[in-house]
């Protein structure tokens, strides 16, 4: 699946990234992680807050700094 | 609601310390464990339930209740959900954006802008633990004044030139994103959060009221009115400008704002100060600036603190010299 991380460089998106990273290690598989930072590109995804996650083009969370269990909890589902 | 806590501190400082009632040291101990501990449990209770019910409310749904809506009703309402929703400096951006792509006007954003860090769940739990319920209803009314019409002048004022990002309206209505969470799930997500925030404020607490106590034992109660001017037409504008850069500070700066008031600083005057702390923060300054221009921004502080000075003005009017 593609997993991808909206933020514009704020202490919580790269603490979600990392949080993304390692449930990612987890669950095994080719996944593939971007992380967006790009705002305009950000802005095409109807989100006002972030960071935020979406997987396959689903927003699955946003304005919140999700652990590495809730991120994988979201990727399981998949 | 605190009282057995106030006998409990002082049996310990004055009972198994062996302090001495009425001495300096004693006063200074007894007014620092008896602050420090309900300031904490306060936080804690008031920070968990802010978090909880923001669970149900985020931003996306904001923007769509606020789509479509006429001016004036917007700001209103845009101040209200100022109050439930979290946000984070870090959020201006996209929010700012997205409100933009939703048509939403600018004035009504600057409503949602100015209350949501007004606001904030820190210093609603510090206000009310500090100064009673009283002056946290009158903070959170008069915030709500300002962020509705200062919005109100600002999209008023035709300012859209500013914004320095091309956005591109979106088409229609906006569908609810929907992220489902079990009542569990929210709980301990508010928890998390809770556990969170007080990691990073619980030592600028400490070191606010140990400040604080210093000088609730050890200044003379009228220090402020006869040293400091207390009721100066200048202490208002520069309790403004002194509480600009203290935006991360709120926890910290709080008490000893309450110890101030005691020794002569006027309600008024504390009221600006404390808004001014919350409201016109230096850090979101800095990153809207990326996408306004500004002369935006410079519009925006201007009436925010104009507001925030009338509030302390009329306050201390009202309220008088105590």
């Amino acid at each position: 699946m593609k997993i991808e991380i909206l933020g514009t460089g704020c202490a919580k998106c790269k603490a979600l990234e990392e949080a993304v990273k390692q449930a990612v290690s987890k669950i095994g598989g080719f996944h593939e992680v971007v992380k967006v930072d790009d705002i305009v590109e950000i802005m095409k995804y109807n989100i006002v807050s972030t960071p935020a996650l979406v997987i396959d083009g689903v927003v699955k969370s946003t304005g919140k700094l999700l652990s590495v269990d809730e991120v994988l909890k979201i990727l399981k589902t998949f | 609601m605190f009282d057995w806590w106030e006998k409990l501190s002082g049996y310990f400082v004055f009972d198994i310390l062996g302090l001495a009632h009425k001495s300096q040291m004693g006063e200074a101990l007894h007014f620092f464990i008896y602050d420090t501990i309900k300031i904490f449990i306060l936080l804690v209770a008031i920070i968990f339930l802010v978090s909880f019910l923001r669970t149900y409310f985020n931003t996306e749904k904001v923007r769509v209740y606020l789509q479509g809506k006429s001016e004036f009703n917007g700001n209103i309402l845009a101040a209200l959900f100022g109050i439930i929703t979290p946000f984070c400096s870090c959020s201006a951006i996209p929010l700012f954006l997205g409100f933009m792509q939703a048509r939403i006007p600018i004035g009504i954003t600057f409503s949602f802008l100015i209350s949501a860090p007004l606001n904030n769940e820190i210093a609603i739990a510090m206000l009310f633990g500090l100064f009673g319920w009283q002056i946290t209803a009158l903070y959170i009314a008069l915030g709500l004044l300002v962020a509705i019409l200062g919005g109100y002048i600002i999209g008023k004022m035709k300012l859209e030139k500013y914004i320095l990002i091309p956005v591109t309206p979106m088409e229609g209505e906006l569908e609810n994103i929907k992220i489902e969470s079990s009542i569990k799930q929210r709980v301990n997500e508010a928890w998390d959060y809770t556990v969170d925030i007080f990691k990073k404020i619980y030592l600028y607490v400490i070191a606010g009221v140990g400040i604080g106590a210093f000088i609730h034992g050890f200044v003379p109660a009228d220090f402020i009115a006869k040293y400091a001017g207390g009721d100066a037409w200048y202490a208002v504008p520069l309790a403004v400008a002194m509480g600009i850069p203290m935006y991360s500070n709120a926890a910290g700066v709080m008490p000893l704002v309450e110890v101030l008031t005691s020794k002569g600083m006027l309600m008024g005057t504390a009221l600006s100060f404390m808004m001014a702390v919350t409201a016109l923060s230096l850090p979101e300054a800095m990153i809207l600036k990326r996408i306004l221009h500004i002369r935006l921004i410079g519009i925006f502080f201007g009436i925010v603190g104009f507001g925030i000075l009338l509030v302390g003005y009329l306050f201390n009017f009202i309220l008088g010299g105590n």
